[in-house]
């Protein structure tokens, strides 16, 4: 009874609040909007028992994606209300994309559950160990190598954004190394035995 | 009971959301990013639901794929919308015509 509540609460706010990420007039509330969509879609996966992913979709996506998505809507100084003007102009022929996209989606499944493909279908297996263990023994062993090359994927990522969004700016001083080793202590340092009271010239 | 439909569904609808704000702001790049990541997050919960009802753990471990590409892809994106508004000074989709294609 509670799972059926549960589901169709997360279900309810996940579909709402992905609405109001396309249609929010304000960018920041579409990202605050997708946040709440994560998070929902977060809870549903819970009650599927998938923990490990409910678990990376509000880390990755509410803490990395989002606030990235964030950070480039407040840094960016644009006029959005001139980016709407389109709107109401492809709305009726995106109402009918959407509509037609939905009544293909709702009949291949139809067709899926009437088909053949479905007659030896179980129901969920027992687990026998934690999702997060299971998850684990899978991912680094039969799937090392997607894993391995996942990781390669978000280097590039990363080398990639900083590549294309760095800029050396003319009055940067950077660090030369070879000079700061050439440098010996004759050159840099003297030693002086003062007396006192009496000042040093430099 | 809540069964495999009741995921499938809200998956299409999330999916159709997606699609729909593409078309809808066809100006701004930064939602069209943001409809792009609801659409993945509808493919996410498809994997996970057919994993989980079909008690096969291999779902998931696509699932996590998808989130690694996702992340990779919002960051390049957001890279290039930001070099993008750097040059041009605005970040309309429409008029992108520099590589004159």
């Amino acid at each position: 009874m509670i799972t059926i509540l549960a589901f169709y609460l997360f279900a309810t706010l996940t579909v709402t609040s992905a609405l109001l990420v396309i249609f929010a007039r304000n960018p920041v509330h579409s990202v605050l909007w997708l946040i709440v969509a994560f998070f929902n879609a977060a809870g549903l996966m819970l009650i599927l028992g998938a923990e490990f992913i409910a678990m990376l979709l509000v880390i990755v996506y509410v803490g990395a994606v989002a606030v990235l998505f964030l950070f480039i809507v407040m840094m960016l100084d644009i006029d959005f209300a001139a980016l709407r003007s389109g709107f109401t102009r492809n709305l009726p022929f995106g109402l009918l994309l959407a509509l037609v996209l939905l009544a293909e989606i709702i009949i291949a499944v139809a067709a899926w559950k009437a088909g053949p493909a479905s007659a030896g279908v179980s129901l969920a297996a027992v687990p026998v160990q934690p999702n997060i263990v299971a998850i684990g023994d899978l991912l680094y062993t039969r799937f090392l190598m997607p894993f391995e090359l996942a990781g390669l994927i978000l280097l590039v990522a990363m080398i990639g954004a900083i590549v294309l969004t760095h800029r050396s700016r003319a009055d940067s001083r950077g660090q030369n190394i070879s000079r700061q080793i050439d440098r010996r202590p004759e050159d840099a340092v003297k030693n002086m035995q003062p007396e006192v009271g009496e000042g040093m010239s430099l | 009971m809540i069964g495999l439909t009741h995921y499938l569904a809200v998956a299409a609808i999330l999916f159709t959301i997606g699609v729909l704000g593409i078309f809808l702001n066809r100006k701004n790049i930064i939602l069209m990013l943001m409809a792009i990541e609801l659409i993945l997050l509808a493919v996410n919960i498809n994997l996970v639901a057919f994993s989980a009802f079909l008690g096969d753990l291999v779902g998931q471990v696509f699932a996590m794929f998808v989130l690694t590409v996702a992340a990779a892809e919002a960051a390049i994106g957001l890279a290039i919308l930001v070099i993008f508004f750097r040059r041009r000074g605005s970040i309309a989709v429409d008029d992108v015509n520099r590589m004159r294609g």
